[in-house]
């Protein structure tokens, strides 16, 4: 319980203001499309220059866990996933906002990630050891698996449709591959010089996400004259809290999958939210109402995205390897303060590591009392008619892809990428899939190519990707991934049939 | 957001009244780093520019703007195309990376592209093994090595970078051949693999290598410079020292520069100017509590040591 003993370099004034000027700036830079984590503690990386260490970490560290709080909101009230752990929450965020129910989804959003968020900080501080092995037990051939695992569930994610679901994933598998290839010195499908770099993730998803619909705005815009008239509707908070509590299984599923994910150096949290949405949608008893604007989707994606905070910086405390970009620019705010992170972190600098920690807990409580107090607010964006929405939206977007590296050539990026998924949206592909092939491409190939390397010198290629208890328990977990999949399917159709009322 | 704390810093800088209306530079000045952000050319490159804004420097503040993509590639084609040459837009350079990238060709640039202003920092590489290793010398490694063909993995941040050509430069000085492996993600996924046991070795830079021993996780059997790095690892040998005939050519160096066609008097007065501020006693100590090994070199030094990579370079990567 070393730990409870720094609670009072928390509790200090200038401690206690940086973490809610970064907890409340951190929530409104999440909520801006293309303004990730990553990025929202790269740009006060100067500030903490000034700062002495422990208050320039609780500054990163609240602008950290609220950035990816707040780019719920985004993802909820705009279908704008501030980064990639808010793609899941989209999913059934907006699709509740759209009939008035942003307030509420808002909500579950905020206290779910409340929960799963205490629940990782709480993982950092009582697990780190045991943690640092596992998160080194992921080489080349486990993350291989692992990105398979998240291929696996590509085809049921966000569409009725499995065989469409898997185009889209395999259109993003393709578009993972343009621009030059760091581990084989090649350059593929380079057309233009702003794909020379591959296609960045954050304008991608914003052009993604967002253009699609701001087309379909635009469109309604001419041909209704009449505004849509949505009531917002008031949603209690005790009411969202006896949601959570009602829908614990979502809960464990999200903060567990978050957690675990977190942990391993690599895969970062980009993919804990859709993978925590799936898991919880293939238990649920109500997986039908998944997409379609429901609680148990929200809960488990943003749990999911904010346990990851806490086990992402494990390897980063104690191994001095950041698992995330995000840990990494964690990293040069911890040695410019000439603190080296190491086994021996909490020895050698107790008093800037605890208090750190301790205020990410203080931290996630902040985040989660100003972003439901900004909910009920922020919920009625969808009074604001689609003709003035729409070029809000269009301009967020261009500014969001802008912003990333200041380069015209994103912007593009997002507009192509948009334009064509507008037309694959009309045809019923979805973008979910889609990015999350863009993903888990560059893991799978990348890791793929290492190991071989590494098998040819070795073992083998056999032996090294089928080696090992936990090479071959992710080989089963995708095997039963993918059948669990497919006798879903064969079922569904048999009822459909039985039914007599097949499509 | 990057332009709402450029067009702050100039409005400060305003008030300020540091501002010489008629003489260069009178608004803030972008560096553009071609790798991202929390990496350690931007970590640096941070820090040396801190003191800028200072009157007894530049005058106005220096604003990091980061192009990362395809091991640097996109940042310093987007520096030899697009960037201004007013003085208003610098970048940092990586030796050996661009040059070695240009050799490669596919690239929009070579060293004749850029004109140099002054170096900052020299980052060697270095061997490195997991403390577990039964790899104590880089005798032990050849031998090994010698005797298994191909077998000895070890990686390193990306092909044409200073880990990839000193991978090249110990194996043909040995005359063995191991597998290179490179990995994704720069130097802490290198890093990172070494300390797992994914591979058996590893090059890195000498400043994470550094941090990584003070941490207790690896062994570092050999630095591969002209001499031993004094300040932060005395105990450790040179390559030459270990018998393999492997000199400097894979450290990193890092300094500023601008584009081709950029005014001589622009170019003077920042050759003055810069080295100076990167000796700033503030930058000298947080450059040092980061483990950042410093090596300031003025422009006419740092022009000799392009010359002499490329063509040291051009000769490594001819039969590649």
């Amino acid at each position: 319980m070393e730990f409870a003993a720094y609670f009072g370099e928390v509790f200090t004034v200038p401690a206690m203001l940086l973490l809610i000027g970064g907890t409340i700036g951190g929530l409104i830079l999440g909520a801006t499309p293309g303004l990730s984590p990553t990025m929202a503690v790269a740009l006060l990386i100067p500030f903490t220059f000034q700062l002495e260490a422990v208050h320039g970490l609780i500054l990163l560290g609240a602008a950290y866990t609220s950035t990816v709080a707040g780019g719920a909101v985004s993802a909820i009230l705009l279908k704008i996933p501030g980064a990639p752990a808010n793609i899941a929450t989209t999913l059934d965020g907006h699709e509740m906002a759209r009939r008035g129910q942003g307030a509420r989804a808002l909500q579950l959003a905020f206290l779910a990630s409340l929960v799963g968020g205490l629940i990782g900080v709480a993982l950092l501080i009582f697990l780190t050891p045991v943690l640092a092995e596992w998160a080194l037990a992921f080489g080349p051939s486990q993350l291989f698996w692992l990105a398979i695992l998240g291929v696996t569930i590509i085809g049921s994610l966000g569409t009725s449709s499995v065989v469409k679901g898997l185009l889209s994933g395999c259109i993003g598998l393709w578009l993972a591959t343009v621009g030059f290839d760091d581990i084989l010195g090649v350059q593929r499908f380079v057309f233009h010089s702003s794909l020379s770099g591959g296609i960045s993730i954050v304008p991608a998803l914003i052009g993604l996400f967002a253009i699609p619909q701001v087309i379909a705005m635009f469109a309604d815009g001419r041909r209704m004259s009449s505004i849509e008239a949505i009531s917002v509707e008031r949603h209690p908070l005790s009411r969202a809290v006896r949601e959570l509590l009602s829908r614990v299984r979502a809960v464990v599923i999200g903060t567990v999958s978050g957690s675990i994910i977190g942990l391993i150096p690599g895969i970062g949290g980009q993919i804990a939210g859709l993978v925590a949405y799936d898991q919880a949608r293939k238990v649920s008893p109500e997986r039908d109402k998944f997409g379609t604007g429901h609680p148990e989707g929200i809960i488990a994606a943003e749990s999911a995205n904010n346990a990851m905070v806490g086990p992402s910086l494990v390897p980063l405390l104690t191994l001095s390897i950041p698992g995330s970009p995000t840990a990494a620019v964690l990293l040069g705010g911890l040695l410019i303060h000439g603190i080296f992170p190491g086994t021996d972190l909490f020895d050698n600098h107790p008093h800037v590591a605890w208090p750190f920690i301790n205020s990410m807990l203080i931290g996630q409580i902040l985040m989660c009392v100003f972003g439901l107090y900004i909910a009920s607010l922020a919920a009625r964006v969808a009074l604001v008619p689609k003709s003035i929405m729409a070029p809000i939206v269009l301009g967020l977007a261009v500014f969001g892809s802008y912003s990333v590296q200041h380069s015209m050539g994103d912007v593009y990026v997002m507009a192509a990428l948009g334009i064509m998924m507008y037309f694959l949206e009309r045809f019923g592909f979805s973008a979910a899939p889609l990015v999350l092939g863009l993903i888990l491409g560059p893991i799978a190939e990348s890791n793929f190519i290492q190991g071989s390397l590494i098998a040819e010198a070795t073992v083998g290629p056999f032996a090294y990707f089928f080696g090992g208890a936990l090479n071959l328990l992710l080989v089963a977990i995708v095997v039963a991934s993918v059948g669990y999949s497919l006798y879903a399917e064969l079922r569904a159709r048999r009822t459909a049939v039985a039914g007599g009322d097949a499509p | 957001m990057k332009h709402v704390i450029a067009g702050l810093a100039l409005v400060l800088a305003a008030v300020a009244g540091t501002v010489e209306a008629d003489e260069y530079p009178d608004r803030p000045i972008m560096l553009m780093v071609s790798y991202g952000a929390g990496g350690a050319t931007d970590f640096q490159a941070r820090i040396v520019t801190m003191t800028a804004g200072n009157e007894d420097a530049l005058g106005v503040p220096i604003a990091i703007i980061n192009k990362p993509g395809a091991g640097g590639r996109v940042g310093w084609n987007w520096f030899a195309t697009e960037a201004e040459a007013d003085g208003y837009t610098l970048a940092a350079y990586n030796i050996p990376h661009f040059i070695a990238q240009s050799i490669k060709g596919g690239v929009e640039y070579s060293k004749d592209s850029f004109e140099p202003i002054a170096n900052w920092g020299a980052d060697p590489a270095v061997f490195i093994v997991g403390t577990e290793s039964p790899f104590n010398s880089m005798a032990d490694v050849v031998a090994w090595a010698g005797e298994n063909p191909g077998k000895l993995t070890f990686s390193g941040a990306g092909l044409f970078v200073g880990h990839h050509i000193a991978a090249l430069q110990i194996e043909k000085a040995a005359g063995v051949t191991m597998q290179y492996v490179p990995t994704k993600g720069g130097g802490a996924a290198a890093m990172k693999a070494v300390i797992a046991g994914d591979v058996m070795a590893g090059i890195n830079n000498l400043s994470d290598a550094y941090r990584a021993r003070e941490a207790g996780n690896i062994k570092i059997l050999a630095v591969a410079d002209i001499q031993r790095n004094e300040e932060f690892l005395p105990d450790v040998p040179t390559m030459m020292e270990e018998g393999l005939d492997v000199d400097n050519s894979s450290v990193n160096f890092r300094g500023i520069m601008v584009p081709k066609g950029t005014p001589d008097a622009i170019i003077d007065k920042l050759a003055s100017i810069v080295p100076e501020m990167f000796m700033n006693s503030r930058v000298l100590g947080k450059m040092a509590a980061g483990g950042s090994p410093v090596h300031v070199m003025d422009r006419e030094e740092v022009l000799a040591m392009w010359e002499e990579r490329d063509a040291y370079l051009r000769e490594l990567l001819k039969d590649l």
